[in-house]
């Protein structure tokens, strides 16, 4: 096998090849749809790191959030947006495009597809550039885009597969290898879950309501958010690590039987563990205790195709040694283990009563985004570039720096995160002697961390600087050599199946046709499916029937004061979820119940807590606390880390779009009264100016049309629907 | 909670899909031979001309 790849090094270039021999195809596979990903992944990367590196410090050093369209809540999502799909996006689309074309024997089946593919994905991501900053986001997490963005990603990656399908149909090899099939997993189960997610109703260009509320929205949410996880971020990567490690190492990977195996059954498990995003919330316990049991059951493949791809290496660890490509990998896939492994230990209820909405989850996902990704990326591209320019890498001794300034960066990222991410767990868990917290000021758990925030930025320019120069070594290698535009390839053509001794057996459903009942029973399930799709809008609408009398829709002025909470990304550092522990009861008031989040489209429980959690923030404090707190934080709150929001003073309300608004949340089922919508802008404008004179009898002039005297109604408004009112207590007692 | 039916019908009509690419790769002789597809994708590059 060696023998046979070790070629004199005075080959020519190969531009031609020999004519064919009878039954053989020429054809050529097209590269430079390859090198174009490529490159747009190197950008994109750069680009979506800087962004990650600058909203890592500016949580250390809240004064870096300058402007409004650089403010941490709205670039924080441009920043995951920007890493998941525009960098690890175009690398998927780097590799399939390169080993698809490979495995089939056969051209991508249409260039014109392919151009469309390209451009029209980066035009999603330039818009999702635009947007993020501007404010215009759903707040969902991972699928922040509103509602024209979601409709072109949709054509778009409809494109993609049509244009991978097309190629396997007209591929010259029977076989689909084991790529493939990780390949089209990822094409099936994104477009179901992305559109299923993104469902909403638009109430203008830029503004769109979930068709989902409160539990239900949060559920989807993670349903989406864990698979986009596991079919975005890895099975393209598994279909690749099967691809370009064997090819870096030249040697088969280790079992073929085993990756065949890991596929199967990662990807019939995989869908099932998204409810361990919600546990301890007010998601019912048996959909949370699936979402746990499925993530346990996870380990086995995803350490199936971790072993495979080590042991792929067994008799090649000496090339490890010189060869980064290798190098890349072996950290990849070891990353990928470590990820697979905690991922399911954070899966486990007393685990995660801990490390939930603490940092030790951003540090746990870094190791899969940095390691896994980042790494698979790196090694791939040093991989391609050479045959592709056809020209040995630029410099190899880069390359190695390369890897050890991203390994440093993971770790520095990683292991501070993870020690803040533990302490602050256990801060906020803690009661002294006389049963108090022991930490009662939240404040007091963040800045216990801040110095754990320096360090992570520190990992994050480590490892951004290690890309630039990847950028530099590949653009001296693609200088140094040309572009092999259309790479020539020969293979017989595909036989019909008919006249194919190798392929037996028909089709599939012969098998099951000569079977009756299994045919029943298949038909039945498959009906029953479908005939629930139908029915569940009935039932949707049903849940919105509230079960807890007290809790009312939103007013008008408090629903704008939501939309402005969502414009800021304030869910990006802030919970909307007091979860059933004492500890949190204690500090934050009665733990959130599902019947009050029925009017919440989209849900803002939030997965994170940089600041305290804000569902019982209502009636708590004055107006004029808020007021001045989000003047300036620090002015209430001394070393606070958030940032100070100056433009909602200055900033008028729109309330332009109330009244459409008010008729999109009537559709979906909102109970407020016939002709609403026409009396919503005159409520807004009692309530705000009866908010504006509340503050002038704490000596603050502000005019009630502005911005921020929404957002203290909504404020004021969270959570008290089911608060005991001091009235009420007093109407009690009366009686 | 009505939605989480209509998560479970989605996943198991995703199940489902699946389910059947697997009979079909099962019935069509995909996994008959187990080990020479991991050979045969190493040979089809040129290799590069060495450093």
């Amino acid at each position: 096998m060696q023998a046979e790849l070790e070629l004199p090094a005075t080959r020519p270039r190969p531009t031609a090849l020999p004519p064919p021999a009878r039954g053989v195809e020429s054809f050529f596979y097209d590269n430079k749809i390859v090198r174009d990903f490529g490159v747009a992944t190197v950008i994109w990367g750069i680009i979506g790191m800087l962004v990650g590196v600058i909203v890592a410090f500016e949580l250390a050093r809240p004064e870096l959030n300058v402007t409004r369209y650089t403010s941490f809540g709205r670039i924080r999502p441009l920043h995951t947006n920007a890493v998941i799909f525009a960098f690890v996006g175009n690398g998927i689309f780097t590799g399939v495009y390169y080993s698809l074309q490979r495995l089939c024997k056969a051209r991508m089946f249409s260039d014109v597809l392919s151009k469309i593919h390209f451009w029209g994905w980066q035009l999603i991501i330039v818009s999702a550039v635009i947007s993020l900053p501007l404010g215009y986001t759903t707040s969902k997490e991972y699928a922040e885009l509103e509602w024209p963005i979601d409709i072109a990603i949709t054509v778009i990656w409809v494109v993609f597969g049509w244009n991978m399908f097309g190629t396997i149909a007209r591929r010259r090899e029977r076989h689909l290898y084991v790529a493939i099939w990780f390949y089209i997993a990822t094409f099936i189960t994104v477009a179901v879950l992305h559109i299923v997610n993104s469902m909403a109703l638009p109430v203008s260009f830029m503004k769109s309501y979930s068709m989902y509320a409160g539990v239900q929205d949060a559920l989807v949410q993670w349903w989406y958010g864990h698979n986009a996880v596991a079919f975005f971020l890895t099975t393209p990567y598994l279909g690749m690590m099967y691809y370009f490690l064997p090819k870096a190492a030249e040697r088969p990977v280790y079992s073929y039987r085993l990756s065949i195996i890991h596929f199967w059954a990662l990807i019939f498990i995989y869908i099932w563990a998204g409810p361990h995003h919600l546990l301890y919330t007010a998601l019912p316990d048996w959909a949370q205790s699936l979402g746990v049991a499925f993530s346990i059951m996870l380990i086995a493949p995803s350490w199936g195709g971790m072993i495979n791809g080590l042991l792929t290496l067994r008799g090649a660890w000496d090339r490890v040694r010189t060869e980064p490509v290798l190098k890349f990998f072996v950290v990849a896939i070891t990353a990928y283990g470590m990820a697979t492994f905690e991922g399911p230990m954070l899966a486990l209820k007393n685990v995660n009563a801990i490390a939930h909405f603490t940092d030790w989850i951003v540090a746990h996902v870094h190791v899969g985004a940095l390691g896994w990704n980042g790494f698979l990326t790196f090694g791939m591209l040093y991989w391609l570039w050479p045959r592709l320019y056809r020209t040995p890498l630029f410099s190899k001794k880069l390359a190695n720096t390369h890897f050890w300034l991203g390994t440093l960066g993971i770790l520095f990222y990683a292991l501070p995160l993870y020690w803040a991410g533990f302490t602050q767990g256990l801060m906020w868990k803690q009661f002294n002697a006389e049963g108090m917290l022991q930490y009662p000021n939240f404040l007091e758990t963040v800045l216990q961390i801040v110095p754990m925030y320096y360090l992570r930025g520190m990992g994050g320019v480590l490892y951004l600087s290690g890309v630039f120069l990847m950028m530099y070594n590949l653009y001296q290698t693609a200088k140094a050599g040309t572009l092999l535009a259309n790479e020539p390839a020969q293979a017989p053509a595909l036989l019909p199946e008919a006249q194919d001794p190798h392929a037996q057996g028909g089709h599939w459903h012969r098998w099951i046709e000569r079977r009756p009942v299994q045919l029943s029973i298949g038909a039945t399930v498959a009906i029953a499916i479908g005939g629930a799709v139908e029915m569940v809008p009935t039932f949707l609408v049903k849940s919105n029937v509230p079960t807890i009398a007290a809790v009312h829709p939103y007013r008008p002025l408090e629903l704008q004061g939501r939309d402005l909470y969502i414009k800021e990304g304030c869910s990006n550092c802030h919970t909307q979820m007091v979860r059933p522990f004492r500890s949190e009861t204690e500090r934050y008031g009665e733990y959130s119940k599902a019947g009050e989040f029925v009017y919440d489209r989209p849900f803002l429980w939030g997965s994170k807590r940089t600041g305290p959690d804000l569902h019982r923030v209502g009636a708590k404090y004055p107006n004029s606390w808020h007021y001045n707190h989000m003047m300036d934080p620090t002015s209430m709150s001394p070393g606070s880390i958030m940032p100070a929001y100056p433009w909602l003073f200055d900033n008028q309300l729109d309330n332009s779009t109330l009244p459409a608004k008010i008729r999109v949340l009537q559709k979906l089922g909102t109970p407020y009264p016939a002709g609403f919508d026409r009396r919503a802008v005159a409520d807004a404008e009692t309530q705000a100016r009866s908010v504006a004179a509340a503050l002038k009898t704490e000596d603050i002039d502000v005019k009630s049309d502005r911005e921020i005297v929404a957002l203290i109604a909504y404020l004021q408004r969270l959570g008290t629907d089911i608060k005991v009112k001091p009235a009420q207590v007093a109407a009690t007692a009366a009686q | 909670m009505t939605i989480i039916f209509l998560l479970i019908g989605l996943s198991l009509l995703v199940a489902l899909v699946f389910l059947a690419a697997f009979l079909w790769a099962v019935r069509s002789g995909q996994y008959d031979d187990a080990y020479t597809p991991s050979v045969r994708m190493l040979f089809e590059d040129e290799p590069i001309p060495p450093t």
